[in-house]
C-alpha cells in the first residue's frame, strides 16, 4: 500500500507540471493586452514597455514561465494587476470560501443521493424507481443558477426568511461559525446540491440494482443471511466505485460553481475567476485556475487511493 | 421402515412477472428425493431447472404448490434452520463469490450465521476437505482459478453442515478436465457426509456420474422422472428423454 502510495504520488508531478504549462499558455494565448486594463488611454509607448518591463511581459516565454514556476514554488503568486494585493493571498482566501459552500453542498447531496439511488436500485422498476428517477433527472437538468435566482425570489425576496447575497452580514467575506454567517449559506449551498443528487442517485441506483442481482447476493441470502445483513454487503461493494462518482463531484463543486456564486455574491474561487477574466487580471486569472486545477488533481489522487484501499480487486502496486 | 424423505415437492408452479406479463418458468412439478439419495434435475437451458433449485432455497417468492424439507413444510420465508440443514451451489464460481471477500471471511461468516464455534479449526479442516489446504486462506476470489473458486463455493456451502445441497450446474462453466475433479470431489463429500444432492446439469453425463435418479424437463414441466441405470440402457419412454439421450451421444462422440 505504501509503495502504491509512492507511486501515485510520483506520477502527480507529471501532472502538475502540464496542469501548470497549460495555465501558463492559456492566458498568454488569450486575446487583448492584460495592461491595457490599467493604463491610462493616453499612456504613452515609452509607459507601456516600462510596465511591461515591471510585471516581467518583456521577456521571452519560457523564461516567464520558469519565473513564474520560481516564485510559485516558494508560495509568491505575483500581485493583482487590478487590486495590488499578493494573488496567493486573493486566491486561498477565496478558495477557502468555495470550499465551505462546495463542501456544504456535498453534505446536504451525498447522503441524500445514496438513500435515493439506494431505495430506486432496491425496488426497481415499479413506481419508488420511477420517483427517484424523475427527481433525478430534473435535478440534472434544470439550470441551477436558474433555480437559485427562483429561490431567491421565494425565501429572500418574498417571504424574507434568508439573505441572498455574500457570505455575511454587511457584505463581509470573513467566515465566522455562527448564524449570521451560516444563513448566508443555505441558500447557494442548497442550490449547488441539486445537480450532485441527481448524479449520485443515478450511479447507485445503476450501482445497486447491479449488484443486487449477482450471484453473490443470492448466495448470501442462500447461506441464510438476513435481509438487513445483505444490504450491507451490497453497499459496501458500492461504496468503492460511488465514491469515486462523489469525489470527482467534489472537484466538480469546487470549480463549477461560477454562475452560483455570481448569482449569490459568494466570494469563492468562481466569483473571484469571473473578475479576473473582466479585469483582464492575468496573474490572478493564472493563480486561480492553478489552484482549482491542482486541487482536481488531488482530488482525483485521494479517491483513487481511497479506492484501492477499500476494493482488493484493485492492484496496489 | 421406509426411507423418509428428505426433500418433495409437489404441483410446485413458479412464475415471474405479474398481470399479463406472467410467465410460468416452472409448471407444477412433483418429485421426491430419499435422504442421502442424490436427484438429477436434466433439461435444456431455460426449461426451468434453476428456478426449481432457487424456489427451494427461498430465492423466488412467487410460487404455489407444496415443498416440504425433511417432513417440515416450507412456507414464504425460509428460517435460519432452514439454511443450516439447505444450502446452495451456484453455476458461476466467479459471479456467485463475494468479491471483496477472504475465503476465510467467507467462511467465517457463513459459520458464525449459524452460531458454530471453533471457526479457526474448523476453516482449516474444510478447506483440506475440498482438497484446497490452508494456503488458500487469505486470498481473495479473483486471485484464485475457476475451478479453486468452485471448491471454495463448495466450501462456503459446507460451513454451516447442511444436510442437503443445492447443486446448481456445479461444472459447466469449468473446464472439462477440472470438471470431472469436482464432480468426483462431490462424490467423495456426499458419501463422507451422508448428504443429499439435487444437482441441476443440462449434461447427462455428469447427471449420470453423481445421481440414481433424474427429472428430465422440458419447457417448465418435468415430462419423466427416470433412473439413471435406464438413462444408460436407454429404456426410457418419453420421446423427448430419448432426443435428449440421442444428442448427448451424439456430442460425446
Ligand atoms: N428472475 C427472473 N425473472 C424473469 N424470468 C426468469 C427469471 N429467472 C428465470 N426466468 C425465466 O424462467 C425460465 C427458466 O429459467 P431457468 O430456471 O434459469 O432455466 P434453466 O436453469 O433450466 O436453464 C426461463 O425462461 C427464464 O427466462
Ligand atoms: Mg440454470
Amino acid at each position: 500500500m505504501l509503495t502504491y502510495l509512492l507511486r501515485r504520488l510520483i506520477l502527480v508531478l507529471p501532472v502538475a507540471f502540464g496542469v501548470s504549462v497549460i495555465c501558463f499558455l492559456l492566458v498568454q494565448i488569450a486575446p487583448g493586452d492584460p495592461l491595457t486594463a490599467i493604463m491610462p488611454v493616453d499612456a504613452t509607448a515609452e509607459e507601456q514597455s516600462a510596465m511591461r518591463a515591471a510585471y516581467g511581459l518583456d521577456k521571452p516565454l519560457p523564461v516567464q514561465y520558469a519565473i513564474w514556476i520560481g516564485n510559485l514554488v516558494q508560495g509568491d503568486m505575483g500581485k493583482s494587476i487590478a487590486t495590488g494585493r499578493p494573488v496567493a493571498a486573493e486566491v486561498f482566501g477565496a478558495v477557502q470560501n468555495s470550499l465551505l459552500l462546495a463542501v456544504s453542498a456535498a453534505v446536504i447531496a451525498f447522503p441524500i443521493g445514496i438513500f435515493l439511488g439506494f431505495l430506486a436500485g432496491y425496488f426497481r422498476d415499479i413506481w419508488i424507481d420511477r420517483a427517484v428517477t424523475a427527481v433525478s433527472i430534473a435535478g440534472v437538468s434544470v439550470p441551477n443558477y436558474w433555480l437559485g435566482i427562483v429561490l431567491v425570489i421565494i425565501f429572500s425576496v418574498n417571504l424574507g426568511w434568508l439573505p441572498s447575497m455574500g457570505a455575511g452580514p454587511g457584505g463581509s467575506s470573513e467566515w465566522q461559525w455562527n448564524w449570521l454567517h451560516m444563513r448566508h449559506l443555505i441558500l447557494p449551498a442548497v442550490t449547488l446540491a441539486v445537480v450532485p443528487i441527481g448524479i449520485v442517485a443515478r450511479t447507485v441506483r445503476a450501482l445497486a440494482g447491479d449488484i443486487l442481482t449477482q450471484d453473490f447476493v443470492q448466495a448470501l441470502y442462500a447461506k441464510g443471511m438476513s435481509r438487513a445483513d445483505v444490504l450491507r454487503h451490497v453497499a459496501r461493494n458500492a461504496a468503492a466505485t460511488a465514491l469515486s462518482v462523489m469525489g470527482l463531484q467534489l472537484g466538480y463543486l469546487l470549480g463549477g460553481s461560477i454562475l452560483i456564486e455570481t448569482v449569490f455574491n459568494w466570494p469563492g474561487s468562481g466569483f473571484l475567476l469571473s473578475n479576473a477574466i473582466f479585469q483582464r487580471d492575468l496573474p490572478l486569472l493564472q493563480g486561480t485556475i492553478l489552484v482549482l486545477a491542482l486541487f482536481f488533481v488531488a482530488m482525483n489522487l485521494i479517491v483513487d487511493v481511497a479506492q484501492a484501499a477499500i476494493d482488493p480487486r484493485i492492484q496496489r502496486t | 421402515m421406509t426411507v423418509s424423505n428428505a426433500i418433495e415437492v409437489r404441483d410446485l408452479t413458479v412464475w415471474f412477472g405479474s398481470g399479463t406479463e406472467r410467465s410460468d418458468a416452472v409448471k407444477r412439478a412433483t418429485f421426491s428425493v430419499a435422504e442421502g439419495g442424490s436427484f438429477g434435475l436434466v433439461g435444456e437451458s431455460g426449461s426451468g431447472k434453476s428456478t426449481i433449485l432457487r424456489a427451494i432455497a427461498g430465492l423466488v417468492p412467487t410460487w404455489s404448490g407444496e415443498m416440504t424439507v425433511a417432513g417440515e413444510p416450507l412456507g414464504r420465508k425460509r428460517s435460519p434452520a432452514f439454511y443450516k440443514k439447505v444450502q446452495m451451489v451456484f453455476q458461476d464460481p466467479y459471479g456467485s463469490l463475494h468479491p471483496r471477500q477472504t475465503v476465510d471471511r467467507v467462511l467465517s461468516e457463513a459459520m458464525q450465521l449459524h452460531g458454530l464455534t471453533d471457526i479457526d479449526r474448523r476453516i482449516a479442516r474444510l478447506l483440506e476437505d475440498v482438497g484446497l489446504g490452508t494456503g488458500f486462506r487469505f486470498r481473495y476470489p479473483h486471485q484464485l482459478s475457476g475451478g479453486q473458486r468452485q471448491r471454495v463455493a463448495i466450501a462456503r456451502a459446507l460451513a454451516p453442515e447442511p444436510k442437503i445441497l443445492l447443486l446448481d450446474e456445479p461444472t459447466s462453466a469449468l473446464d472439462v478436465s477440472v470438471q470431472a475433479e469436482i464432480l468426483n470431489l462431490l462424490a467423495d463429500l456426499r458419501r463422507e457426509r451422508a448428504l443429499t444432492y439435487v444437482m441441476v446439469s443440462h449434461d447427462l453425463g455428469v447427471v449420470g456420474h453423481l445421481c440414481e435418479r433424474a427429472a428430465v424437463m422440458q419447457q417448465g414441466e418435468i415430462v419423466e422422472v427416470v433412473t439413471v441405470e435406464s438413462l444408460r440402457t436407454g429404456a426410457v419412454t418419453q420421446d423427448y428423454t430419448r432426443h435428449l439421450l440421442a444428442s448427448a451421444i451424439a456430442s460425446a462422440r
